[in-house]
C-alpha cells in the first residue's frame, strides 16, 4: 500500500480519535446538545477513510458506532453512562487498531466480535428492528452484554424466562404467529435473546420451534395464561435462568485488554520510527516563502557587489543578510511549534476514567492550552504528565466522604495550566487534594538511610519534598493500580531533565499540591559556551552555566584524592576535561586555570578548560543510531568553519 | 535464463579487495576533518559533517584489526545506510562498480583476508579477481559496538 496514503491516513484517524474521545466527554456532561452530529461525523469520516484504505475492522466498528449514533440522533434513545462507556471502549479499539497500523502497515488480528456486539445491544428495542449480521452474531449461549443484563435482572429481583414455543405443524403463517408472542410478551418486558435470531424468525427461517428469553417482573403463570389465548400454539415451555457464568469470561477479556495497553506503550518506539509529519499553518509557510525571496535577492545583491564596490555597502548588505537569516531562523522554529493543547486533549478522557476508577469526582481544567511548544517536547512530556496526573488523582484528591468533612467542594479539581515565561515554557499540574505530608518524607528518608538523623532538624521543606524524586522513594505504603505501576517520580525527572527542563513541587496541606515543570522553548537550537580542551573544541550549553571563573592553581585543595577549590564559601569539585575526555594535553601546567562552573540541581561542579571562545548559538543534531548513549556527550553541532563540536553532557559530568 | 545480478561497490584495505552492495551505499567522499568522539571504541573515528547531517565513520581497517596504512589522495569514506543506521567507512580506495551473479558468489571461508566469517556475505568471483563481500548489517550492529565498549 503506498507509505504516503497511510502516513495521511495515521494522522487523520488518530484526530478524529481524540475529538471523538472529546465529545464524547462533553456527551457525558451535556447530554443535549449537538455533540452527537459532530462524533456522529467523525465516526463517518473514520469509517469513509478506512474503507478507502481496505481497514475492514476499523470500518465495521465505526459503522456500528454510526448506527447506535443514528438511533441517538433521531431520539429513538436516550444517552446514559453505559452507552457512553461502551462508545468510548469502541474509540479506544480503533485506537489500539490505529497503533497497530502504525507499526505493522495492517490491521493485526485483533478481536473485534465483543465491541461489536457491546455496540449493537446498546438498546434492546433498537437491535430487535435491526438486521443482524448473523457472521458475527453469537449462536450458542449468552454473550457477555446478555450475562451481564441477565445477572443484573436477577439482582434486581426480576425473572428471567426461557420460553419454548411450538407451533402446530399445520401453522400457516408462522411468522405472524411469532409476531403475536413478541407482542404478546413485550407486554411483560424485555425480550433479550431469541433463538434463532429475531431476523430469521421474521422471515420464517424456523422449523416450528423457537425460544425467547425475557426479564420480567412477571411470574411463570401469568406469561404462560396470556400466550395460551394465541390460537395454533402446540406447546409452550417456560423455564427459569440462572444467572450466567459470564463473570469468568469477562475477566479474562479485561486482562487481555490491559496487556494490550502495555504491548501498546511497548511498541511506542517503534512507532517514533514512522516519518513523523506535523501540520502548519499556511500563513507561516507563506512567511518562510516570503523570506526565502528576500534571500535570493540578497544574493543577487552580493553577487552584484565586486572589488571596486565600496565598503559601506558590503556592509549594509552583509547587515540585510543577517537580518534576513535570523527573521528565517524564527520563522522555521515557528514551523516546529505546536500548541500544547494536542497533549492535553488526551487528559480529559484520562481524568474521566481515573475518577471512574478511583470513585472519586474529579474535574479537569485546561489553560493555556494554546501555548506553542516544540514539536520534539510534545512527543515527549505525553507520559511524564500523565503521570503526574495519576499522581495527582490518586495521592492528591481525597475521597468525597474526605473532601466533606475537611470542608471542601466534594468535587476535586485538577488543574493542568501552561505558559510562557522568556525562553521558557513552564507547565503546571496542580491539585487541590490534601497535599504532601513532609514528616512521612523525613520519615521515610531516615528509614532509607536518604537522611542522615543529625542533619535533619535544619532542612528545609523544598529539599525534604526533592527525596521524592529518589528512585523507589513512595509514602505510601501499598501500590494502587493507579499509580505505582507505571514509572515513577523520579522517571519523571528525569525524563524531563533530558529535554533540558526541571521540575519543582509546591505543597500545602490540605490545600493541595503543584508540580512546575519548566522546559526550553525548543531543543533544536541553544545558547552554548565554546571552549577548547586540548586542540578540541566543545559545546557546554549556557544554561547550565553558573560562572566562568579562573583560579590559581595554588588554591586548589586535595579532599580524598579528588581535587577541590573553595570559591565564596562552597567546596567545588574540579574536573578536569582533558582525562574525563581522554584528550591530549597540549598545553603545559600553568599557574592559572580556567573553570567552567555548571550546575545540577544544588550541585556545582567546575569544568577545567583550556581556554574560553565565547558565546555561541548552535543548532544541536544528534549523533545518530550508531553512536547513541555515548558517555559525557549529548549531541553534536556544526560550526562555522564546516567542522563538527561536540556538545558535553554536563548532568553526566556532575 | 536469467539470472539474479547484484551490483556492488569495490573498494581496497591494504591489499585485498572487497564489496559492498551498491544498494547500501550513499555516496563516496573524500577525506575530510573528523571530529574525534571520546568514550568510543578505537575504530570509531569521529564524526563528519555530511553536508548538515552529522554521520559517524569506522576506519574499517582497526574493525577488522589490519594492518593500518596511511591516509592518501586515494583514501575515501563510503557512505552506507542499513537499517536506518548511516556510517561512513574509511577505505584505502573505492576503485569501481562491479556486477556479480549469483553463481559468482561462494560462502565465505572462515577466515577471509583476516575478517571474521560472520562479517562476510560471502567471496565474489570476477576474472581471476576474489571479492570479499561484507555483511554490513553485521558490521554496523549497535549491539556488537555496545559490546566492544565494554571491553
Amino acid at each position: 500500500m503506498n507509505e504516503q496514503y497511510l502516513n495521511v491516513f495515521l494522522e487523520e484517524a488518530k484526530e478524529h480519535i481524540l475529538s471523538l474521545n472529546q465529545d464524547l466527554l462533553e456527551l457525558e456532561a451535556s447530554p443535549e446538545g449537538y455533540v452527537v452530529d459532530e462524533i456522529f461525523r467523525s465516526a463517518h469520516t473514520l469509517k469513509g477513510m478506512s474503507g478507502t484504505m481496505g481497514f475492514n475492522k476499523i470500518s465495521q466498528i465505526t459503522h456500528e458506532m454510526e448506527n447506535l449514533l443514528q438511533e441517538i440522533r433521531s431520539g429513538n434513545m436516550t444517552i446514559t453512562p453505559e452507552i457512553i462507556d461502551t462508545l468510548l471502549e469502541a474509540t479506544d479499539v480503533l485506537e489500539s487498531f490505529v497503533n497497530t497500523i502504525a507499526e505493522t502497515g495492517e490491521e493485526g488480528k485483533q478481536d473485534i466480535k465483543s465491541i461489536l456486539n457491546k455496540l449493537k445491544r446498546s438498546d434492546l428495542t433498537y437491535i430487535s428492528n435491526e438486521q443482524n449480521d448473523t457472521q458475527l452474531q453469537e449462536h450458542h449461549g449468552f454473550n457477555e452484554y446478555e450475562g451481564r443484563l441477565i445477572n443484573q435482572a436477577l439482582e434486581k429481583q426480576l425473572y428471567v424466562w426461557k420460553i419454548i414455543i411450538k407451533l402446530q405443524k399445520e401453522c400457516l403463517l408462522k411468522s405472524a404467529r411469532a409476531f403475536l408472542v413478541f407482542k404478546t410478551l413485550e407486554n411483560f418486558g424485555d425480550i433479550i435473546k431469541t433463538e434463532p435470531p429475531v431476523q430469521d424468525i421474521e422471515d420464517e427461517k424456523f422449523d416450528s420451534e423457537f425460544t425467547l428469553f425475557i426479564v420480567t417482573s412477571e411470574n411463570r403463570e401469568n406469561i404462560k395464561v396470556a400466550l395460551e389465548s394465541i390460537s395454533e400454539l402446540e406447546s409452550i415451555v417456560i423455564e427459569p435462568v440462572n444467572k450466567v457464568e459470564g463473570d469468568e469470561k469477562k475477566q479474562i477479556n479485561r486482562e487481555t485488554k490491559t496487556d494490550d495497553n502495555s504491548s501498546n506503550s511497548q511498541h511506542f518506539n517503534k512507532t517514533m520510527k514512522m516519518t513523523k509529519t506535523i501540520r502548519v499553518d499556511i500563513n507561516r509557510l507563506d512567511k518562510l516563502m516570503n523570506l526565502v525571496s528576500e534571500l535570493i535577492i540578497i544574493k543577487t545583491r552580493l553577487e552584484g557587489l565586486n572589488q571596486d564596490s565600496d565598503i559601506q555597502k558590503k556592509r549594509e548588505a552583509l547587515e540585510y543578510l543577517e537580518r534576513i537569516t535570523s527573521s528565517l531562523h524564527d520563522a522555521v522554529m515557528k514551523v516546529r511549534m505546536v500548541p500544547i493543547e494536542n497533549v492535553f486533549n488526551r487528559f480529559p478522557r484520562v481524568v474521566h476514567d481515573l475518577s471512574r476508577d478511583l470513585s472519586k469526582d474529579i474535574s479537569l481544567t485546561i489553560e493555556g492550552a494554546e501555548t506553542e511548544l516544540d514539536r520534539t517536547i510534545i512527543d515527549e512530556i505525553g507520559d511524564p504528565l500523565i503521570h503526574l496526573i495519576r499522581n495527582a488523582a490518586d495521592h492528591g484528591i481525597e475521597s468525597p466522604e474526605e473532601r466533606i468533612q475537611n470542608g471542601k467542594p466534594e468535587k476535586g479539581n485538577i488543574k493542568l495550566k501552561a505558559y510562557h515565561d522568556g525562553n521558557n515554557v513552564v507547565i503546571e499540574v496542580g491539585d487541590d487534594g490534601k497535599g504532601i505530608d513532609v514528616e512521612k518524607i523525613k520519615e521515610k528518608a531516615l528509614q532509607n538511610g536518604l537522611l542522615d538523623q543529625s542533619k535533619q532538624t535544619n532542612l528545609k521543606q523544598s529539599e525534604l519534598l526533592s527525596f521524592l524524586f529518589e528512585p523507589g522513594f513512595s509514602t505510601k505504603g501499598q501500590v494502587t493500580g493507579v499509580s505505582g505501576r507505571g514509572v515513577g517520580l523520579d522517571v519523571v525527572k528525569t525524563k524531563i531533565e533530558s529535554l533540558g527542563g526541571n521540575i519543582e513541587i509546591k505543597t500545602a496541606k490540605n490545600v493541595g499540591t503543584t508540580f512546575t515543570i519548566k522546559l526550553p522553548l525548543t531543543l533544536a537550537i541553544i545558547q552554548a559556551l565554546m571552549v577548547m580542551v586540548g586542540d578540541e573544541k566543545y559545546a557546554i550549553p549556557l544554561d547550565a552555566i553558573k560562572e566562568t571563573v579562573i583560579i590559581s592553581v595554588s588554591d586548589i585543595k586535595k579532599v580524598q584524592h579528588n581535587e577541590v577549590i573553595l570559591l565564596r564559601g562552597n567546596v567545588i569539585p574540579i574536573v578536569r576535561l582533558y582525562n574525563v575526555l581522554d584528550i591530549e594535553k597540549t598545553s603545559s601546567d600553568l599557574e592559572s586555570l580556567t573553570l567552567v562552573i555548571v550546575r545540577k540541581g544544588d550541585r556545582d561542579v567546575g569544568l577545567a578548560v583550556d581556554n574560553l571562545i565565547g558565546q555561541q548559538e548552535i543548532v544541536i543534531k544528534s549523533l545518530g543510531d550508531y553512536l547513541k548513549n555515548i558517555k559525557f556527550i549529548a549531541g553534536a553541532t556544526i560550526l562555522g568553519d564546516g567542522k563538527v563540536a561536540l556538545i558535553l553532557d554536563t548532568n553526566a559530568l556532575i | 535464463m536469467t539470472q539474479e545480478v547484484n551490483q556492488f561497490v569495490e573498494f581496497k584495505l591494504g591489499d585485498e579487495v572487497y564489496g559492498v552492495n551498491i544498494l547500501q551505499v550513499k555516496t563516496i567522499e573524500r577525506m575530510m576533518p573528523i571530529t574525534r568522539v571520546p568514550k568510543t571504541p578505537p575504530f570509531v573515528e569521529g564524526v563528519i559533517n555530511l553536508r548538515g547531517e552529522i554521520v559517524p565513520v569506522i576506519d574499517l581497517k582497526k574493525r577488522f584489526d589490519l594492518p593500518h596504512t596511511e591516509t592518501t589522495e586515494n583514501t575515501r569514506i563510503i557512505i552506507v545506510t542499513v537499517e536506518n543506521i548511516t556510517v561512513g567507512m574509511i577505505v584505502d580506495s573505492a576503485t569501481e562498480v562491479i556486477q556479480l551473479s549469483k553463481d559468482d558468489i561462494e560462502p565465505a571461508p572462515d577466515m577471509a583476508g583476516g575478517i571474521d566469517s560472520s562479517f562476510l556475505d560471502g567471496v565474489g568471483k570476477l576474472d581471476d579477481k576474489l571479492i570479499i563481500l561484507l555483511n554490513m548489517s553485521k558490521i554496523l550492529k549497535p549491539q556488537e559496538l555496545d559490546q566492544l565498549s565494554h571491553i
